[in-house]
């Protein structure tokens, strides 16, 4: 594995996730378990307090009826307990995973500048402002992609892949030295 | 590079999507009620045409959904997209 270091990356701190499958009424239900109404607008992230002081739980916008819990490992079970308490009325699905994914954070002088070497989106602040979110291409790895700051992104993706976009986000920031 | 705009996100990449056939095609209510020939033309008969193209698409890397798309054959040109279920905006035929 390449040095994150080399690439600008730090590893995201240990995380649970869980996508959610649903209509509107599960996402109501999910809501008031999360601790704030779920998101609705494309590429909207929602934060509310974790069960672990001075930690955070998101809550990402993916598709019309997609949203990602991402939180950290401690509030797993206290978040998973209430998602699924609340629930289990409701159609809906959702599924842990955790394991699946790997956790990246991005930091550095411009970092959407590395980004859209590979990656076609438009990350002007004005087009991808701070707490968006989305599902995209990293060339030909799939990522989730959450600003998390000006200059700070979160990325998201398949443990499988994550060797490929660590190793390309490093050559990408040789050039950027150069 | 082409954007193609998702009903669901706005403006994306058209790297992020995946064309799926020509949009409209119903499936016989009936089917044993239908003929071996309306089920082969169901199956496997689809329109070629020079202009505007009724199509579907799905935004595989972004929201995931299906759409459709009225796409001009000969110039690439989206003219507009639509979701599921809502009728060809220009009125053509929708077979
Ligand atoms: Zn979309």
């Amino acid at each position: 594995m390449i040095n994150l270091a080399s690439a600008g990356l730090v590893a995201a701190p240990e995380s649970r996730r869980w996508v959610l499958r649903g209509h509107a009424v599960a996402m109501a239900a999910a809501g008031a378990a999360f601790g704030s109404p779920l998101p609705t607008r494309a590429g909207e992230v929602a934060q509310a307090a974790s069960s672990i002081a001075d930690t955070a739980r998101a809550a990402l916008w993916l598709g019309p009826d997609e949203v990602w819990f991402i939180t950290p490992v401690e509030d797993g079970a206290a978040l998973e307990g209430a998602l699924r308490t609340a629930l289990a009325a409701v159609p809906h699905a959702l599924v842990d995973i955790s394991h699946r994914q790997v956790g990246l954070l991005l930091q550095g002088t411009d970092p959407a500048w590395l980004l859209n070497a590979v990656c076609p989106l438009d990350l002007s602040l004005a087009a991808f402002p701070v707490n968006c979110c989305t599902r995209t291409l990293f060339n030909k790895a799939e990522i989730v992609l959450w600003r998390t700051g000006p200059a700070a992104f979160r990325l998201e993706t398949g443990r499988s892949f994550s060797g490929y976009v660590v190793g390309l986000l490093a050559e990408i920031a040789r050039e950027q030295a150069a | 590079m082409l954007l193609i705009h998702c009903p669901y996100c706005g403006q994306r990449p058209e790297l992020e999507f995946r064309h799926g056939g020509q949009a409209h095609v119903a499936r016989p209510a009936d089917p044993s009620a239908t003929s071996i020939d309306e089920w082969a033309d169901y199956l496997y008969l689809r329109e070629n045409p020079k202009g505007l193209h009724a199509e579907r698409w799905r935004h595989v890397h972004g929201c995931g959904r299906f759409f459709n798309a009225l796409r001009d054959t000969t110039t690439d040109v989206f003219v507009s997209t639509y979701r599921c279920g809502e009728p060809r905006p220009d009125g053509g035929s929708a077979r």
